[in-house]
């Protein structure tokens, strides 16, 4: 398999095009996604995008579908109808190695941290001579560095989540897609999670990011898609859907009477 | 009882001083069961780490006969392995027959289904842990195998444990096969069944004390391995 390319080369960043006002590009899009399961609606109609450079924070109630967005976007699943666009095609095995995934439940190998980060390289075809530099620059960037040589599982679910973090960074992601990663965590270890979070948007990586954290929200988000019951309910700049939001939905978790967990 | 005290001391005798049958029939039992339990993995780690990994049709049927073939009964697969390696069966030309090859032959077609069966269950299991993480990353099939095999390495010692247990104490196969010849085909089962029915119980009770401290020892160590395994969150 071909080495991902560094998203450094890419020669756009979504950003600067937004402040000339110019649309912004969308790296993934989703195209009137519907799943159904047992003749059961699960995502309905879902039309949205990850904007290029941009950091998408998926909002929504548990059971919204917040979680199967992402694997659609992802290509992990495949919808009823509808379609998801990378770069405005079809997505495929190659869009797939593009983007990486961090599960809200961080999966490790039975392996030590550092084997972790090499096994994902290695799947992902880095040169076996650049795996090792490159998985502990990765570590040194997730401040677990003292931990290289310790069992990946006997980690704490803050640094766990950390590691499945530097994991996908090492992949060198276009988009890094997160569910819920600081869900059950702490404020210091959500406070190191952000950090990575926004680095790597700092370098470029655009980011689609599950919570149901407002505070979260307001820290991370560029824009917002706002899920209820299967649906987009809102789906826009962060400033606007939590300031004048214009669904019944966002505007209930806004003014509190609608709890989004966990 | 007095009788049996004597007879354990004198198995016990012919153990601690290193009797050259003994030393003999233990050596070639092991040689016999260790060749087997090797082949057995070569063959049913795959096996079982595919039938785990994958879906693919047939899969059902494929699992069903191997979890039937683990209670195959010794006696049948020494008529097998007999039949087939016998003058006038298909692989006569060989002349196994009545050699530690065939024994080994017969030990392999036992153990192979039991280390298949129960690496499939093992691997199926972490699979369903792994299957989307290595879904997102772009495991290739060769490479899923192999980390799945990895990762359940030490889940894996006890199936291996398992087929060795089987192999080591099993007697209808290889007497068949082997033919229980003096300074050929025997081994530690297969001597002890000819010796107690001779009436040399110090023989067959030596024997007997070998194959049961070998089934705690190796017991024990995979225990203490697997121990320290969860320790480290890798079992
Ligand atoms: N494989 C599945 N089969 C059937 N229903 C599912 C499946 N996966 C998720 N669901 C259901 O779809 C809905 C949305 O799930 P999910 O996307 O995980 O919600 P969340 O927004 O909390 O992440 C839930 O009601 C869930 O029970
Ligand atoms: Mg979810």
């Amino acid at each position: 398999m071909r080495e991902v390319r560094m998203h450094a080369d890419e020669p756009f960043c979504g950003a600067p095009l937004l402040r000339r006002g110019l649309t912004p590009v969308p790296l993934a899009e989703a195209r009137d996604l519907t799943l159904r399961a047992d003749g059961q609606a699960l995502l309905d109609g879902v039309s949205c995008s990850f904007a290029a450079g941009r950091r998408t924070v998926v909002m929504g109630a548990n059971g919204s579908g917040k979680s199967l967005l992402l694997r659609l976007m992802h290509g992990l699943i495949r919808p009823t109808s509808g379609t998801v666009l990378w770069r405005g095609a079809p997505l495929d095995r190659r869009a797939r190695a593009r983007q990486a995934l961090v599960f809200q439940t961080p999966v490790m190998l039975r392996r030590s941290v550092l084997a972790n980060l090499r096994f994902a390289l290695a799947v992902r075809g880095v040169p076996r001579c650049a795996r090792r530099a490159r998985a502990e620059a990765a570590l040194e960037q997730a401040r677990l560095t003292a931990l290289a040589h310790r069992p990946a599982r006997v980690l704490s679910g803050g640094e766990q989540q950390r590691l499945a973090i530097a994991r996908a960074l090492a992949c060198r992601p276009e988009l890094l897609l997160l569910d819920e990663p600081t869900a059950s965590l702490d404020p210091a270890s959500t406070a190191l999670i952000e950090q990575a979070v926004d680095a790597a948007h700092a370098d470029g990586v655009t980011v689609a990011l599950v919570t149901h954290d407002a505070g979260q929200a307001r820290r991370l988000a560029d824009d917002i898609v706002f899920l209820h019951a299967g649906r987009v309910a809102e789906h826009g700049p962060a400033a606007q859907v939590l300031s004048r939001p214009r669904s019944e939905a966002a505007r209930a978790w806004l003014e509190g009477r609608l709890h989004l967990g966990p | 009882m007095d009788g049996f005290a004597e007879v354990l001391g004198q198995a016990l005798a012919l153990i601690l001083s290193g009797d050259p049958d003994l030393v003999e029939i233990i050596g070639l039992s092991l040689r016999v069961t260790l060749s087997a339990v090797a082949l057995g993995c070569v063959l049913g780690l795959p096996l079982g780490a595919v039938a785990g990994a994958f879906r693919f049709p047939g899969r059902a049927a494929v699992v069903v006969l191997m979890n039937a073939l683990m209670g195959l009964p010794p006696v049948v697969v020494g008529l097998l392995v007999y039949l087939s390696l016998s003058a006038s069966g298909p692989l006569g030309v060989l002349g196994l027959l009545y050699t530690p090859a065939a024994m080994i032959v017969a030990q392999t077609v036992l153990v192979t289904p039991i280390i298949a069966a129960l690496t499939r269950q093992v691997v199926e299991d972490l699979h369903g842990e792994y299957a989307e993480q290595f879904a997102s990353l772009g495991v290739g099939p060769a490479h899923r195998v192999a980390a799945l095999l990895w990762d359940a390495r030490y889940s894996l010692l006890t199936v291996v444990l398992a087929g060795f247990g089987r192999a080591v104490a099993e007697v209808g196969a290889v007497i068949i096969v082997g033919g229980n010849i003096n300074h050929v085909t025997r081994v530690m089962t297969t001597t002890i069944a000819l010796e107690t029915s001779k009436g040399n119980l110090e023989l067959a009770l030596a024997l007997g004390v070998v194959l049961l401290a070998l089934a705690l020892t190796v017991n024990a160590a995979v225990m203490a391995l697997r121990a320290s395994a969860v320790r480290a969150a890798y079992a």
